[in-house]
C-alpha cells in the first residue's frame, strides 16, 4: 500500500460522502445522513493513514520531512483539516446536514491535488528546514479549515434566511426544513470562527517567530503576511459585529464568507498572482 | 448645565467609544492593506515602472503607495484603531470591574427574575442546618461560597473564573504592547546586509536607512560552502564565522557554523545566512603566436577580462583535470567565451599543460593572441542579513498575552451560583457570561445532585 494509492481512495470516499450528503438533503432520510457521515469518517481515517505513510516514505527516501512542504502537500493537508474540524463540530453539535456544504471543499482540495499536481516527494530546501514549519503550517491550516466550515455554514444561513423571508414561515417542507434554524446556524458560524481565529492568530505569530529566527525580521509586509493580516482584520470585524447593532445576522454571514474568500486568496492567490517569500517548494 | 465645549468633548469620546468605528476601521484596514500587496513596495523595479504610465507613477508617489505601510494615512488608521480600543476598554472596564470586585451576593427577587437558570427545592429542615450542607456541597462541587444572613434568610454566592471577563481587555492591551515593541525596534534597532569575502572580516555596517554602524567587534568569514541534493536542488548554505574582539577570536564564537534557519547572535546583534556569491579569480597568460611577450591576465568569477587586441573574455567553467573529458590530455582547463571587437564570438577550451594546443587553436582561427590557462583561486563570499531589535521580546510578550487572552475570552466563562435558603425552601440561581447552553446543562446537573444530597441524609 502506497500513500498515493490511499490518497486516491480518499478522494473517491470524499466524493461518495458528498453525494450521500446531497441525497440525504433531498431524501431527508436519517439513515442516509448517518451513512454519509460514516463515509466521511472513513475518508478521514484513510487520509490520516496516507499522510503518515507519506511522511514515512520521505524518510525511506532519505529526505525525511513532514509532508507539508509544497503546494500538493499543503492542499492535501488543508483538505484533511477541513474534514477534521467538521468531524469535531459533528461530534459536538450533531448537525449532520452541514456536511453537504463542507465536504465539497474537502473534495475540491483532494481532486485538485490528485488530478492537477505532481505528487513527488521532494527534499526540503534550506529555507524550510526548521521545526517552525510544522507549528506554522499546522496552526494556519487548522485555522483556514475552521473558516472553510464557517463559510459553508454561512452559505446555509443565507439560503435559509432568504427562504424564510420568501415564504414568511420558519420551516417549510422543502430542502430548507433540513437546515438547522437560522439562530443555530448563526451560533455554529460563530463557534467555527471561535476555533479558527485563535488558530489563525497562532499561525501568524508562529510565522512571525520563524521569520525573525530565519531572517531577523518578524514582519516585513510581504504579500503573504499582509494578506494573513487582512484575513485577521476581517474575522476581528466579524467577532465585533456580534456585539454591534445592525451587524448581526446576514451581514455577519457575509463577513464570514468574505473572510474565507480572503483566506483562499491568502493561501493560493498570493502565490499565483503576487510575488513574495512563500513560493511553495521554492523556498526563499 | 453643559457648555458646548463639554458637549463636543463628550461626542468626541462617544465617537471613539463606538463599535461602529471599530467595524469601520477594521474593514478599512483590511481593504486598504490590499494596495501594498498589488503595488510593489520599496524601490520598484525598472520593468514595473516601464509598464505603468508616468501619471500613475507620480500619483502613486504622491499618495505614498510605494511605501504604503509607513505612509501617514496608514499609520493614522492604526493610531485611530489604538485610540478606539483604548476608549472602548475604558468605557466598559469600570462596569466589568464592578461585577468582579463587588459581586451581587444576595439572590433578591429582582435578580431571580433576570436569571435564565432558576430552580426551587423543598426542604423542611432548619435553614441554618440546610445552609451548612449546601456550603459543603458547593465547596466540593462548584466553588467555595460566601455566606450572608439577614432576617432568618441565608444567601450563598459562589463563582468561578470571574477574571476571565477581563480577557478581552488583555487582548486589546496585547495589541498596544505589540505596537510598543515595534516602536522600540524601529527607534533603537536596525537592519542591515553585508557581504563578507572568505578570509576577510567586517566591523562596520550600513543600515537599511543609510546609517553607518560601528559594531565594536568584527566578524570574520572563515569559509562559505553549499551542498546539493542528488537532484540538484540546494541542501545547505553554510558560513563559518568567527567573532573577533580587538583582532582576537572570542571564545565560544570561534569557527561558528551558521546556516539558513540557524543564525549567530553576539551582543544583541544577529547574523543570518542569506546569500552567497563567487569571488574567485581565474589566472591566464596571453602570448604571441610564437609563445613570446607573455602578459598575465586575471578574470573574476562574475566579470570579464580584456585581451590585448581589445576582445573581451569570460570564463564559463573550469576543471582541475581535463583527462576524463579529453583522453590523452591532462591538467587544468577552462572553457571560455571570447567576444571580438568585430562582433564575433567563440567558445574554446584553454589548457594549462598543453600550450601547444592553445597555439594550434589560435593558428587555426585567425591569428589573435594566444590564451593559456594558469589555474584559479577559489574564493566565495557570504551574504548575511544583520539585525538588532531590542523590541522583539516586547512583541513576543504581546503575542503571548494575545493568544492567552483570546483563548480565555472564547473558551472560559464567568459562572455564578446564588442560593437563597428560607424556611421550607431553597432557591438556586445561576448565570454564565458565555456559552449559556453548556452552562444550562451544568446548572441542571448541579441542582439534581444538590437535590439528592439534601434528601439522602434526611433519614
Amino acid at each position: 500500500m502506497t500513500s498515493s494509492l490511499l490518497f486516491n481512495m480518499t478522494t473517491f470516499v470524499y466524493l461518495a460522502s458528498m453525494l450521500l450528503f446531497f441525497v440525504f438533503l433531498a431524501a431527508r432520510a436519517g439513515k442516509i445522513g448517518a451513512a454519509a457521515m460514516i463515509t466521511a469518517y472513513l475518508g478521514l481515517l484513510a487520509q490520516t493513514v496516507a499522510i503518515a505513510l507519506r511522511w514515512k516514505e520521505s524518510y525511506d527516501m532519505g529526505v525525511g520531512h513532514a509532508p507539508l512542504s509544497n503546494l500538493y502537500e499543503s492542499v492535501v493537508f488543508f483538505s484533511w483539516t477541513i474534514v477534521l474540524i467538521y468531524a469535531l463540530l459533528d461530534i459536538r453539535y450533531k448537525y449532520r446536514v452541514i456536511g453537504a456544504f463542507v465536504m465539497p471543499f474537502a473534495l475540491l482540495g483532494m481532486a485538485w491535488a490528485q488530478l492537477g499536481m505532481s505528487s513527488g516527494i521532494e527534499p526540503l530546501v534550506p529555507a524550510l528546514q526548521s521545526n517552525w514549519l510544522l507549528y506554522h503550517v499546522i496552526t494556519c491550516f487548522l485555522g483556514y479549515a475552521a473558516f472553510a466550515v464557517a463559510c459553508g455554514i454561512s452559505i446555509m444561513y443565507l439560503i435559509k434566511a432568504r427562504g424564510e423571508e420568501a415564504t414568511d414561515k420558519p420551516a417549510g417542507n422543502g430542502l430548507l426544513s433540513m437546515f438547522p434554524p437560522v439562530r443555530v446556524l448563526d451560533d455554529l458560524n460563530y463557534r467555527a470562527i471561535m476555533i479558527g481565529f485563535p488558530l489563525l492568530t497562532l499561525g501568524i505569530i508562529t510565522g512571525a517567530a520563524w521569520a525573525n529566527y530565519a531572517w531577523g525580521t518578524y514582519w516585513s509586509w510581504d504579500p503573504k503576511e499582509t494578506w494573513s493580516l487582512i484575513v485577521w482584520f476581517v474575522y476581528a470585524a466579524f467577532l465585533h459585529a456580534r456585539i454591534t447593532k445592525g451587524w448581526v445576522g446576514k451581514r455577519a454571514a457575509w463577513l464570514s464568507i468574505i473572510g474565507f474568500a480572503a483566506t483562499i486568496f491568502c493561501y493560493l492567490g498570493v502565490n499565483l498572482f503576487l510575488s513574495g517569500l512563500h513560493s511553495y517548494g521554492g523556498g526563499k | 448645565m453643559t457648555t458646548p465645549k463639554k458637549d463636543f468633548l463628550h461626542s468626541l469620546w462617544d465617537f471613539f467609544c463606538s463599535l461602529k468605528l471599530t467595524m469601520f476601521l477594521l474593514i478599512s484596514l483590511a481593504i486598504i492593506s490590499i494596495i501594498g500587496t498589488v503595488i510593489p513596495q520599496g524601490t520598484p523595479a525598472e520593468e514595473y515602472l516601464a509598464r505603468i504610465s508616468l501619471t500613475k507613477i507620480k500619483l502613486y508617489k504622491a499618495l505614498g503607495f510605494f511605501d504604503m505601510y509607513h505612509s501617514w494615512w496608514f499609520i493614522l488608521l492604526l493610531y485611530l484603531l489604538t485610540i478606539n480600543l483604548i476608549a472602548c476598554s475604558f468605557e466598559r472596564l469600570p462596569h466589568i470591574w464592578k461585577i468582579i470586585s463587588q459581586p451581587v451576593t444576595d439572590l433578591s427577587a429582582g435578580l431571580e427574575q433576570s436569571l435564565a437558570n432558576v430552580a426551587t427545592l423543598r426542604s423542611p429542615d432548619e435553614p441554618a442546618a440546610v445552609k451548612e450542607r449546601i456550603v459543603a456541597f458547593l465547596k466540593a462541587e462548584f466553588a467555595e461560597p460566601g455566606v450572608v444572613e439577614s432576617d432568618g434568610t441565608w444567601h450563598l454566592f459562589a463563582q468561578k473564573t470571574p477574571w476571565c471577563r477581563l480577557s478581552v481587555y488583555f487582548v486589546h492591551l496585547s495589541i498596544i504592547i505589540i505596537f510598543i515593541g515595534a516602536m522600540i525596534g524601529s527607534l533603537f534597532g536596525y537592519k542591515s546586509y553585508v557581504n563578507i569575502l572568505e578570509g576577510e572580516s567586517v566591523s562596520k555596517l550600513v543600515t537599511r536607512s543609510g546609517k553607518e554602524i560601528d559594531l565594536g567587534f568584527s566578524v570574520l568569514c572563515e569559509k562559505f560552502s553549499m551542498t546539493s541534493y542528488p537532484n540538484g536542488s540546494p541542501k545547505e548554505f553554510k558560513s563559518i564565522l568567527t567573532v573577533l574582539e580587538n583582532g582576537r577570536p572570542v571564545p565560544g564564537f570561534d569557527h561558528k557554523p551558521i546556516i539558513v534557519n540557524d543564525p549567530l547572535t553576539y551582543k544583541g546583534i544577529t547574523f543570518y545566512q542569506s546569500s552567497y556569491g563567487d569571488a574567485g579569480k581565474y589566472l591566464f597568460t596571453v602570448t604571441d603566436l610564437d609563445g613570446r611577450n607573455t602578459v598575465s591576465l586575471t578574470v573574476g568569477g562574475n566579470s570579464s577580462g580584456t585581451l590585448p587586441d581589445g576582445s573581451s573574455m569570460h570564463v564559463l567553467e573550469t576543471t582541475p583535470d581535463i583527462a576524463p573529458y579529453s583522453p590523452g590530455l591532462s591538467g587544468p582547463a577552462a572553457n571560455v567565451e571570447i567576444h571580438t571587437p568585430a562582433g564575433t564570438s567563440e567558445r574554446l577550451v584553454v589548457y594549462a599543460n598543453h600550450p601547444e594546443l592553445n597555439i594550434e587553436h589560435a593558428n587555426h582561427h585567425g591569428k589573435g593572441p594566444v590564451l593559456h590557462f594558469k589555474g584559479e583561486e577559489k574564493r566565495m563570499y557570504t551574504g548575511l542579513q544583520v539585525a538588532k531589535d531590542p523590541g522583539v521580546e516586547v512583541v513576543w510578550l504581546g503575542c503571548i498575552l494575545m493568544v492567552v487572552g483570546i483563548f480565555a475570552a472564547f473558551f472560559m466563562s464567568h459562572r455564578r451560583i446564588w442560593v437563597r435558603i428560607q424556611k421550607g425552601s431553597v432557591t438556586v440561581g445561576g448565570n454564565a457570561s458565555k456559552n449559556q447552553g453548556a452552562f444550562q446543562q451544568t446548572f441542571d446537573e448541579l441542582v439534581d445532585r444538590l437535590k439528592t444530597d439534601l434528601t439522602k441524609e434526611k433519614h
